[in-house]
């Protein structure tokens, strides 16, 4: 889809770097101006806007389901999930789709970026005085050139259990 | 048979292939225990089924030979090449067999005498140099040495071997058994034996082949030719003849078999998205390819289909044996009939059905079915029927399980009802019959007398329900007593595909199984139904019955973001059953029917019980499939029978349909009064001699205590004589009689005050029983004899435009009667429950509230305790609660604030009460 550039970042950051097995790669993306990032290897799909159909009763973090090439994708306000405000309506906004136990699930976000690939030397864990909902999602933050990524935990930020108690 | 018999024949076919492969590696590594294990597991597999079809002949090789095996695996013979061999010719007989088997359908006639002997032999360890001279004496026959058609020439061939091994064998045997001196006698004994045993079994064999070689030629001409033909002639044959049946049949992984079925889906589904873009455009190129498309998917979807079929036999086949030992055990004589057993169905859906189906022809032959004398007594044949029939109608399969026995004992089971607590008398003396029988179907419920082996157990009726409903059927129950009772089962086709109604509800579109839709109505102000509303309740009159309506939009709480531009004017109701429960779904359009692939939705919305599934339709779009089962229960009673229009409403609606008994009066001037009924205690005639003054005020000696007497009229005074009607109020052990002129009826109304009074002591007017009554606020005369009974009696009028909802939760029946009016006049619209389990039923079952005013000292869950639950996960949590208690201490108040109550009110302040509930009201409606 609209990531047909993503594999040239991917080979050039490698490139770049002497040790590539110390590094790991991120689908960086945009929420709210804050950068967040989830491994590449759970990525399945990057979309642009979609038709979504609601899903009464649902969960507000739930925003509907979507149909991907035949199979039914629940979509996720990351917004809603991470206790943010949802997103303007006149702005469309992107998806990342990700894989967790066989079923598929498209994390709405503002915009999606490049993949970056980074080393651990710069990843280090929450910071205790993070936002309890945030720390329950991240594993852990990179110190990036004028900004911080938050890495996201899909299994985690798609357990709605958690939540309720919340 | 015919299936099983082919079925038998292709999987031992397949196993002998293994065996083959199989026995040739044992040779090879005769230490390996695993191959062994196999190979005799193999063995005993073919032994088993031979048993069990009724295959003497291939049992008993097969039998012998597994003996062999079996002394291998024991380590009690060595393997060797002979052995081996021997079993090879063993597993040659038995394809020969076979093939006859497949020709005829029946076993060839005969025996294998000396082979299962050399078998025997060889497992007794006697073969150990017997191959020897078995070779020596008998090489003619070569490796298919007894193939299993006698063929006249092999058998006194083998006769002679046997006689060999016979003459040989005593020695060898003999000789290191016993020393010397005994081997005279030892052989003179047994001398004899021998030319004894082969003479018979030479007759026998002789008797026995010569016939076969006679009648032979005709039926299994073929396989008799095949073995004269000689070795490796007839295994080529028999090699060709295995594989006919084999051929015809190959065994798949069902997982292949499902995901080919999923393939098929998401084909159909293209296909359908396909049709749905042909349909928008008039003159298209691919009209036709995709015409032919359309054909060759369905014939695609029906072959795929069918490969997932199987007759509804394959589940009954241990039907009849179960009955004749249920009827043995249970003294009983019943005669199953089975029909439309070849009647197909899917395979998945067939293992969900099975159970089932075997609990509740259980059932019928344990508590329908009687025994004979009572059947004879009935004027019945003594032997019972259960008929079991299945067919297909319409897209469904129809099931039925049928007994002439006893019927449902509809007493039996009112009494079960009541025991179990499901029902009160009342509640069952207003049922139908249909509604009562509904009842087996409710967990731990059974009526057998005695728990028995077969049934009784309480766990039954109910599974097999929610089984059922499971796979989307449904389950109807007709019972005539003492006539028999039926059971009908409708169950989907299949559950890949189903075929679904596709409608719309504030712009939003959802598919409804067919299954459960009966009917569809279109309701409009111009058409001859239109939706009448029962207190905001919609009904529909449809053919002399009333309907209860569900709103889907207000179901699934959609909010009409769209702008509200449906035609407010036109509704469209699908008729839905859910069992014997029939209700109607609005919603704002109706499209087509389409066919639709199940989907379950995703893991975190599995517990919406709305939905059963999604679906992508044929425009692409994702749709949820909505559950006809969950939306009955979602929306009040459920599966109860017939009288559906007056007893299925929503709960709302028999809520609001309570009714009071109230106690009509006459006391001083004006309008008739009345009062709760339940507030009365009792209904007293006072002698006024025995009436004295005590402070100032009439009290009478009641009960050992004094009871102050109070006037609705203040300026009343008593008589000094005669008798005078009293109306005791009691609460605790404080009573307090109101004296009235004259006790006038008790009538069962709704209480609906519609004009607040500006007098004290009436609660206001209400229309009873035709008339203006004042309806008298008991309340103010408890203060009146009791200062502290309450605090003052100032009144609030109505507030609100809107009446606020709440919820009253109090164990008195006293203070809830009380309560109710007071709180119902000041502009509430109040429900009272007797306990906080009560009450989360109502949470459960979707009500809402505006505000709930709790008891704290109640038996069961306390008020704190309630609270905590209301608070943690329920759908009320944001609902405002006040306690209402007689403690009112600091300590009481923090803690009610910590179990999550707004405020905390003293259960005697009126006042406070209704402050507290304006105040938290108010509170609610600033924060929102």
């Amino acid at each position: 889809m609209s990531n047909a550039n993503l594999p040239s970042t991917v080979r050039k950051s490698k490139g770049d770097d002497i040790v590539v097995s110390a590094n790991l790669d991120y689908v960086t993306m945009t929420i709210a101006d804050q950068m967040f990032g989830i491994p590449v290897l759970q990525v399945q799909d990057v979309l642009g806007h979609q038709r979504i159909t609601r899903i009464p009763l649902a969960p507000p973090e739930v925003a509907g389901s979507l149909n991907l090439r035949g199979r039914i994708v629940t979509a996720i306000d990351v917004r809603l999930r991470l206790g943010l405000p949802g997103r303007p309506k006149d702005k469309p906004g992107m998806s990342i789709v990700v894989d967790l136990r066989g079923e598929l699930y498209s994390l709405m976000v503002d915009s999606v970026g490049e993949v970056l690939s980074l080393t651990k030397e710069d990843f280090e864990r929450n910071p205790a005085t993070l936002d309890p909902r945030w720390r329950e999602v991240s594993t852990g933050i990179y110190r990036l050139n004028g900004q911080l990524m938050v890495v996201l935990d899909v299994p985690r930020l798609l357990n709605f259990t958690t939540i309720e108690t919340a | 048979m015919d299936d099983l018999l082919s079925e038998f024949l292709t999987e031992t076919n397949e196993n002998l292939s293994v065996l083959d492969v199989e026995l040739v590696r044992l040779e090879q590594n005769p230490n390996n225990p695993e191959l062994l294990s196999n190979i005799f597991r193999l063995v005993h597999t073919i032994k088993g089924t031979c048993g069990f079809l009724g295959l003497p002949r291939l049992e008993k090789v097969a039998h012998a030979s597994e003996n062999v095996l079996g002394k291998f695996r024991d380590g009690e013979l060595t393997i060797n090449p002979e052995a081996v061999s021997l079993i090879l010719q063993a597993l040659d007989t038995i394809k020969s067999l076979l093939a006859v088997l497949e020709a005829t359908e029946a076993e060839p006639p005969g025996d294998d005498l000396p082979l299962i002997e050399r078998l025997n032999l060889c497992a007794e360890g006697k073969l150990g140099n017997a191959p020897a001279t078995v070779a020596a004496a008998a090489p003619p026959p070569p490796p298919p040495p007894a193939p299993a058609a006698p063929a006249a020439e092999n058998r006194p061939m083998s006769l002679e071997e046997l006689e060999a091994i016979w003459n040989s064998t005593p020695g060898p045997n003999d000789v290191p058994a016993t020393p010397a001196a005994p081997a005279g006698t030892a052989v003179a004994t047994r001398a004899p034996e021998p030319p004894e045993e082969p003479a018979p079994s030479h007759d026998l064999v002789l008797s026995d082949a010569e016939p076969a070689a006679a009648k032979m030629p005709a039926p299994v001409a073929p396989v008799a030719a095949a073995g004269g033909a000689g070795g490796t002639d007839a295994g080529a044959e028999a090699a060709t003849k295995e594989s006919a049946v084999a051929a015809q049949t190959i065994r798949v992984n069902v997982d292949l078999l499902e995901n080919l079925m999923t393939m098929v889906s998401e084909l159909v589904l293209t296909r359908n998205q396909l049709l749905q873009i042909l349909r928008s455009q008039k003159e298209s190129e691919f009209a036709a390819p995709l015409q032919r498309l359309n054909h060759v998917t369905s014939e695609l979807q029906e072959g795929v289909m069918k490969t997932r079929m199987q007759p509804i036999g394959n589940a009954w086949a241990k039907l009849p044996r179960l009955v004749r030992d249920l009827a043995h055990e249970l003294n009983k004589k019943i005669d199953l009939q089975m029909l439309g057993a070849d009647t197909e169905l899917d395979r998945q859906v067939l293992e969900l059905i099975k159970d089932p189906l075997t609990h509740m022809v259980r059932n019928s032959a344990d508590h329908g079915l009687e025994i004979p004398a009572e059947r004879l007594k009935a004027g019945k044949t003594e032997t019972g029927r259960i008929t079991l029939n299945a067919y297909h109608e319409g897209g469904h399969i129809i099931i039925e399980i049928q007994d002439d026995g006893k019927g449902l004992a509809i007493d039996r089971i009112k009494q079960k009802a009541i025991q179990n607590g499901m029902a009160s008398e009342i509640e069952l003396a207003s049922m139908t019959d249909q509604q009562i029988i509904q009842f087996i179907m409710k967990p731990g419920f059974s009526t057998a007398a005695k728990v028995t082996n077969v049934s009784g157990r309480g766990v039954g009726m109910d599974v097999v329900k929610t089984n059922i409903e499971k796979i989307g059927g449904t389950i109807e129950i007709k019972s005539a007593q003492g006539k028999g009772s039926t059971f009908v089962i409708k169950i989907p086709l299949t559950l890949a595909i189903v075929s679904a109604l596709i409608v719309e509800c504030a712009g939003e579109r959802f598919a409804i199984p067919q299954i459960s839709v009966v009917e569809l109505v279109r309701a409009a102000a111009d058409s001859e139904h239109t939706i009448e509303r029962l207190k905001g309740t919609p009904v529909l009159r449809l053919r002399n019955r009333l309907l209860p309506l569900v709103s889907l939009q207000e179901l699934l709480r959609l909010d009409d973001n769209e702008g509200a531009k449906k035609p407010e004017d036109e509704t469209f109701i699908v008729v839905t059953q859910v069992g014997t429960y029939t209700f109607g779904i609005m919603v704002d359009r109706v499209f087509d029917t389409e066919e639709i692939v199940v989907k379950p939705v995703a893991p975190i919305l599995r517990h919406i019980e709305m939905f059963s599934g999604n679906t992508i339709l044929g425009d692409g779009s994702v749709i949820m499939i909505l559950d006809p089962n969950g939306i009955a229960s979602a929306t009040g009673e459920m599966a109860m029978g017939e009288a559906a229009g007056k007893e299925t409403t929503a709960v709302q609606t028999q809520r609001q349909e309570d009714k009071m008994a109230l106690l009509l009066f006459r006391a001083g001037e004006g309008a008739p009064k009345a009062v709760p009924l339940s507030l009365v205690a009792r209904l007293e005639d006072v002698d006024l001699a025995t009436v004295e003054l005590s402070n100032g005020l009439p009290v009478v000696q009641y009960r050992g205590k004094l009871m102050p007497l109070v006037p609705i009229d203040p300026h009343f005074s008593l008589a000094n004589e005669g008798r005078q009607p009293v109306l005791v109020f009691a609460d605790g052990d404080r009573s307090m009689g109101l004296i009235v002129d004259e006790i006038v009826d008790i009538v069962e109304e709704k209480l609906n005050v519609q004009l607040a009074a500006e007098r004290p002591g009436l609660m206001g007017s209400a229309i009873i029983a035709g008339k203006a009554t004042e309806v008298i606020d008991a309340g103010f005369f408890l203060t009146q004899a009791y200062k502290d009974w309450f605090g003052s009696s100032a009144q609030e009028g109505f507030e609100e435009e809107k009446l606020q909802r709440v919820l009253l939760v109090d164990d008195s029946p006293f203070f809830r009667n009380l309560l109710t009016p007071l709180l119902s006049v000041a502009g509430y619209d109040v429900t009272a429950v007797e306990n906080a389990g009560d009450a989360l039923a109502l949470c459960e079952a979707g009500e809402d509230f505006d505000v709930i005013v709790s008891d704290i000292e109640m038996p069961g869950m306390s008020g704190f305790d309630f609270a905590e639950a209301v608070r943690h996960g329920s759908r009320w949590q944001r609902i405002p609660m006040v306690a209402l208690s007689s403690h009112a201490s600091a300590r009481d108040l923090d803690r009610g604030r910590i179990a999550g109550f707004n405020d905390y009110v003293a259960k005697f302040d009126r006042d406070a009460l209704l402050f507290a509930l304006q105040q938290t009201l108010t509170d609610q409606k600033g924060a929102a």
